[in-house]
């Protein structure tokens, strides 16, 4: 519909939404779904998100190399192009990359690292390699990518180690990517249950509630973490690790999302239609499920993903100083950890590459609470 | 007012009791205490560390005793003597190795400050009254991408950046010739050369945060109606900009002043662990993975304490500003 001139003025194009006249009928969550669309910015970060995880979901899959394959022939190599075009001029349908060949620099006996257009590797589709188990259920083999042996493929390089810093990103990515959910995820509950309790009864539990809360949160969180980081003992197995890092978090975070919710049921629990329904003899637990829970839960789930980024930047903190989880696990801070060298910045600069996704996954977070924010008070204009 | 000042303040105290009760816990959960890390150092250096010598060092460091006792002592040594304790470490009073590094702390983290409020407000400012231009548009992804870098990476890459232009990588506060040299005039050039990536990297993610605390009061106050008389009267738009809007739009930053310096502080941790700078970040760090405990109690204490302070001056200056919050705060 193009816009109508009425009086030589525009018409404003949105004086009537059109194709969905139903607006007026529309429940809550479906004009929070409409206006969460309308937000680009954050439709894309979502999208974004969900490739990520589904990567970090099949990361076992998608790398061509496992957690432990290290290949000391390859020590810092850099990445390797994939090309269609070979050396003579001919062209490719199947892409392919040369093999790497090592020779010492003359001056500075440093390893240097060039293609050899003698030898050509194909890349192949769904090849045999270590073994390991898809979703950690089903043992195989098969790798989505990856060349004929004795070849060696590193799409992003190899690290001092020389192990393949792109499978390395993708499994990091399992760790990096669910440590602040798991976290988030913990710190959700129970902000959701003390947050609840202490706005919802009132009284002395939340004088006493309230007061931790206060105590916690005036710790700063830099050097808590520190100090609780420190605490791990260091040779624990990784799961227990995992564990131990995801507990922390939780615990300096729930603090928040406790104020958010308690606010919110002061706010809620002196409504009318929530005083009528205890006049009516409803009980507690009712109420609560009932008529409160659905009127904050889309605040609550805003406040959530805006303590991701944050999660995620001190994850790759802590990891980075040493303090976080450690090999034989992986996870972007670690990887990272290289980086903190400038003369291995100068030399190898694929080692920067986790910063990369380090910066995307914050930014699309951080798009997608704004986008959700807008979205979470659909009478907002 | 007063008497909201001074139930701020003494609800503060409890808070500052239990802080100090947590602080002692946390500094004594990591594995092994100091002795069996000196210990572990010396059965390295090729020194034969008997059970019985642990005994009697654990005994002249009054570690033996139980752990309530130890706190107890700390405790009645910072308040009757100001005594917070010795640093296995330097072999000095925690006091004396906090001095050594207050000086430059200070100054790197004041200069950080500076730099926040004198870049942030202006950008701030700019971005409201040109909403949606291309400068609006690259200062707000600018501050985007400054929230969502974690700073360590962006010390390394500008010192890499630095190394590749200049040919020095400024790492330190000071060039290697003055580190041990007497204050001069060349000293303090030098300081102000080494700072520049700190400042930068410590600074960013308030300053970013600040650009757009700013840019949305702004925005707020720039269609009120005082600005739209003061136009109407036709006072030039530098004056109405400077004299009505601005104003309203710096009382919230104003109000976080106590925050901010603070987050300064602690934030600049990381930062000067990848940098090498010698302020108290990595003095801590280094006490906290060594288990020089009461050196890394202060710190956790004293890092606790501004947090405390910083909340109390903000709220303070917020209840000064709005009368609202006084009378809410009596309400309960």
């Amino acid at each position: 519909m193009k816009p109508m001139t009425v009086f030589g003025r525009q018409k404003p194009a949105n004086l009537e939404p059109e194709g969905r006249k139903d607006v007026n009928y529309s429940s809550q969550w479906r004009l929070m779904v409409l206006r969460f669309k309308k937000h680009k910015l954050a439709r894309i970060s979502l999208a974004v998100l969900a490739l990520l995880y589904v990567c970090a979901l099949l990361a076992q899959f998608l790398a061509p190399y496992s957690l432990e394959s290290y290949d000391s022939k390859y020590v810092n190599a850099p990445p390797m192009k994939l090309r269609f075009v070979d050396a003579d001029g001919k062209f490719h349908i199947r892409p392919f990359v040369y093999e790497l060949q090592s020779t010492r620099d003359p001056d500075t006996m440093r390893k240097i690292f060039a293609s050899n257009p003698e030898k050509r590797y194909a890349l192949k589709f769904f090849v045999k390699g270590e073994r390991y188990k898809f979703l950690g259920v089903i043992p195989t083999s098969t790798h989505l990518i990856g060349v004929e042996q004795p070849g060696r493929i590193f799409l992003l390089g190899t690290d001092a180690l020389g192990r393949d810093m792109f499978s390395r990103i993708l499994l990091g990515s399992q760790v990096s990517l669910s440590i602040p959910l798991v976290g988030v995820g913990i710190s959700f509950i129970l902000g959701l249950i003390i947050g609840g309790v202490s706005g919802y009864f009132g009284g002395w539990m939340d004088s006493v509630i309230q007061r931790i809360i206060e105590i916690i949160r005036s710790f700063p969180t830099l050097p808590l973490w520190m100090a609780l980081s420190a605490a791990i003992p260091p040779r624990i197995p990784v799961v227990r690790m995992y564990f131990y890092i995801v507990i922390i978090f939780a615990f300096i975070e729930w603090t928040g999302l406790a104020r958010v919710v308690r606010g919110k049921f002061i706010s809620l629990k002196n409504e009318d239609y929530v005083v009528a329904a205890k006049i009516a003899g409803v009980g507690d637990a009712k109420i609560i499920a009932k008529h409160l829970l659905p009127g904050l839960i889309s605040y609550l789930v805003v406040a959530t993903t805006l303590a991701i980024p944050g999660m995620i930047l001190a994850e790759t903190a802590m990891s980075f100083l040493g303090l976080g989880i450690r090999a034989p696990a992986t996870s972007w801070g670690v990887l990272l950890q290289e980086a903190q060298q400038i003369e291995n910045i100068a030399l190898y600069p694929w080692k920067i590459i986790p910063l990369a996704t380090v910066i995307i996954t914050v930014l699309t977070f951080n798009f997608l609470g704004d986008g959700l924010r807008d979205a979470a008070d659909p009478y907002k204009r | 007012m007063l008497q909201y000042t001074l139930k701020r303040i003494l609800l503060a105290v409890p808070v500052v009791i239990f802080i100090s009760v947590i602080v002692f816990y946390i500094i004594q959960l990591p594995p092994g205490d100091y002795v069996s890390n000196y210990a572990a150092e010396m059965s390295v250096a090729g020194e034969v560390f008997t059970q019985e010598d642990m005994a009697a060092m654990r005994a002249d460091l009054g570690l033996d005793r139980p752990v309530f006792e130890q706190y107890l002592i700390w405790v009645r040594d910072i308040v009757v003597h100001g005594d917070f304790g010795f640093s296995f470490n330097y072999n000095k009073p925690v006091m004396a190795v906090i001095q050594q590094y207050m000086g430059l702390t200070l100054t790197v983290s004041l200069v950080t400050m500076a730099f926040q409020y004198l870049v942030a407000i202006p950008v701030g400012i700019y971005c409201a009254v040109k909403q949606y231009s291309a400068g609006d548009y690259f200062f707000s992804g600018l501050s985007f991408l400054g929230m969502a870098t974690p700073h360590f990476l962006l010390a390394v890459i500008l010192m890499f950046l630095s190394y590749t232009w200049f040919g020095d990588p400024l790492l330190g506060l000071f060039s290697a010739e003055y580190v041990n040299a007497a204050w001069s005039m060349d000293k303090a050039m030098d300081l102000a050369k080494h700072m520049v990536i700190p400042v930068i990297v410590i600074g960013l993610s308030g300053t970013a945060d600040l650009i757009r605390v700013m840019r949305g009061q702004m925005l707020d106050e720039l269609n009120k109606p005082n600005v739209v008389t003061a136009r109407a009267k036709g006072l030039s738009e530098r004056k109405i900009l400077l004299k009505y809007p601005t104003r309203a739009a710096l009382n919230p930053i104003v109000s976080t002043f106590g925050w901010s310096l603070t987050s300064i502080f602690t934030g600049s941790t990381i930062t000067a662990i990848v940098l090498n700078l010698p302020i108290q970040g990595p003095v801590m760090f280094n006490a906290l993975l060594g288990q020089d405990m009461y050196l890394a109690g202060t710190w956790l204490l004293f890092m606790a304490l501004l947090t405390v302070l910083g909340t109390l001056i903000s709220d303070i200056l917020l209840a000064w500003l709005d009368p609202k919050i006084r009378t809410e705060f009596r309400g309960t």
